[in-house]
């Protein structure tokens, strides 16, 4: 006892950090769970079916189909894992790895609600785009390592997709940090919180008229547009691409692999695209209610649950459009990234730089 | 003391995999050593506490260079047979480079020994002064024109680059996406009335 008393007292930071890691990472496997649920069922909703409406919690009577996904983990899991005769035997089972691991770790900086944020780093936004661009390596490897050409073809694709989408994706963040004026992503949120106390009425609140969406409302679509691409997610899902290459990357992967490979780093990643796009454009934790309700009241208080509300929301975007678009051609996508994004961005950082030189909307109070 | 165990657990993976880059032979298995050699001196940065240049090598090299590096070597099908034909002609010009490189990494290691002297120790860096910033305030004030004149030049490569790859073939037909855009459904879909009955 004295003992288990003298290593809290000693290493009582480590602990502590150690066991919010664990329960962010827990948090995000388990949202990951129920997204896919929610795909199906959302889906299914938009073509008029039912989705998923068998499996229950240990028999109970109310949510029917929301034990599917974990129904769908325990099959993935004892399935066998087969290995291509002629694959790189090391890189084929490690690339689910190198998938997973930059998806779980780009959440130490994102900030969830005033007080917690995992690490509190200076360098938030550019840590998220390094470990972002890492992503790739997983999709590459698998592909290669298969040694089959759809999966090949796959990775190729992904490769110079996500390559294309990140200079956009780039851009679009260097006017969210041109507004801020912080690479800290806590930073970023609180400089959303810039009020027009001198325009009085009803301006003179911080409201959601302040966060970057209004003022850089072009960079929010190319950022979030750029992250569906980035996510591999429809209608930019060329890499899997079932109707001409089978599968794309993931089609040699099977059980524990292809859960791990495909299905935890794809949704982890569009969840953070969806936390990011709320954290850089939509005020992060702050309340759209702020300045206009009496500060001390629930719906005004800054928390996570105004975070959680927007990241719900561009998630349902993200399955709304997938039910709804077809998927796009491969050339047209790189049309879209090169020849229409990155000029967007380009004109919106220059027409930003004069609202900023001429004192206009949120650089207003900067005098 | 954990400091310098993770920067000697760093060094030896980081010496290994510069060793994996030169000594594999698989093409694809070198260039991700080499990424793996990347992202061990982003971490070596990371202990020296210069995180802004640790995080842009990751970003810049790992996230984008090498990405397309993998991807040109594994679209290449390499003969290795074939590369090690040379190996024996040219193996006095390596050594003579490998020996020059090692003579001169000796000399800045022991340059105190021959009569050199180190210049001091930086001062560890403040937590209230941001690496970022301070970079920043560098770059844009006192080498702001040699900043952005790297830029032009970089801007210029970019533009070489492609016009390089711009060549008129003959019989080249190309897609005008404005003209694809821009189609309606009446250039497109006529609407034919047809009596079900088959009357004319």
């Amino acid at each position: 006892m004295n003992l288990l008393l003298s290593l809290w007292t000693e290493y009582r930071e480590l602990i502590v950090l150690t066991v919010e890691i664990i329960a962010v990472m827990l948090a995000v496997v388990i949202s990951v769970a129920l997204m896919t649920y929610a795909e199906r069922k959302v889906i299914g909703w938009i073509q008029v079916r039912h989705g998923p409406n068998q499996i229950r919690i240990f028999g109970l009577p109310f949510f029917k189909g929301l034990a599917q996904p974990f129904a769908d983990v325990i099959k993935l899991l004892l399935k066998e894992v087969i290995v291509p005769t002629n694959a790189d035997k090391f890189l084929f089972l490690i690339a689910p790895l190198v998938a997973l691991t930059p998806a779980l770790a780009t959440w130490a900086v994102v900030p969830f609600s005033p007080e917690f944020v995992l690490a509190d780093i200076d360098a938030g936004l550019l840590y998220i785009l390094a470990l972002t661009s890492l992503g790739v390596y997983g999709i590459i490897l698998a592909g290669w390592a298969a040694n089959s050409k759809y999966a090949l073809l796959g990775a190729m694709r992904s490769a110079a997709q996500i390559v294309a989408y990140e200079i956009a994706m780039g851009f679009a963040l260097v006017g969210v940090l041109m507004a801020a004026g912080s690479l800290n992503l806590t930073d970023i949120v609180r400089a959303q919180s810039h009020g027009y106390a001198a325009y009085g009425w009803p301006w003179q609140a911080a409201g959601f008229l302040t966060w970057n969406w209004f003022w850089l409302f072009p960079l929010m679509v190319v950022y979030f547009i750029s992250g569906i691409a980035e996510t591999n997610r429809a209608p930019f899902d060329v890499a899997e691409g079932e109707s001409e290459i089978v599968a794309g990357f993931h089609v040699e992967y099977s059980g524990a692999t292809f859960a791990t490979l495909f299905a935890l780093p794809e949704y982890a990643n569009m969840i953070l695209v969806a936390t990011l796009a709320s954290v850089f454009f939509m005020g992060g934790w702050q309340s759209p209610f702020d300045g206009y309700l009496a500060p001390t009241s629930l719906l005004a208080e800054p928390s996570f649950m105004w975070l959680a509300l927007k990241i719900l929301a561009f998630l349902f975007c993200f399955l709304w459009f997938r039910a709804t678009f077809p998927r796009y051609r491969y050339d047209q996508i790189m049309r879209l990234g090169w020849k229409v994004f990155i000029p967007i961005t380009l004109v919106w950082i220059a027409v930003e730089s004069a609202m900023a030189w001429f004192r206009v909307g949120p650089w207003a109070s900067l005098g | 003391m954990f400091v310098t165990l993770l920067f000697y657990a760093f060094a030896t993976v980081l010496v290994g995999a510069a060793l994996g880059v030169v000594l594999s032979r698989n093409p694809v298995h070198a260039a991700l050593f080499l990424v793996l050699a990347f992202f061990t001196s982003a971490a070596l940065w990371l202990l020296l506490e210069a995180e802004f240049l640790g995080i842009v090598l990751v970003l810049v090299y790992v996230g984008a260079v090498m990405v397309l590096f993998l991807f040109v070597v594994m679209m290449l099908d390499v003969n290795v047979a074939q590369l090690r034909e040379g190996l024996t002609r040219h193996a006095p010009l390596g050594a003579l480079v490998a020996g020059i490189m090692i003579v001169e990494i000796v000399y800045v290691v022991w340059v105190r020994e021959l009569g050199g002297t180190l210049g001091p120790m930086p001062a560890a860096s403040v937590a209230s002064v941001s690496n970022t910033k301070a970079l920043g305030a560098v770059l844009y004030t006192d080498y702001a024109l040699p900043f952005q004149l790297a830029a032009v030049v970089l801007l210029v490569a970019i533009v070489a680059a492609i016009v390089l790859t711009m060549r008129k073939r003959p019989g080249y037909r190309q897609q005008d996406i404005a003209a694809q855009v821009a189609v309606r459904r009446e250039d497109r879909v006529r609407i034919v009335k047809v009596d079900p009955a088959g009357r004319p």
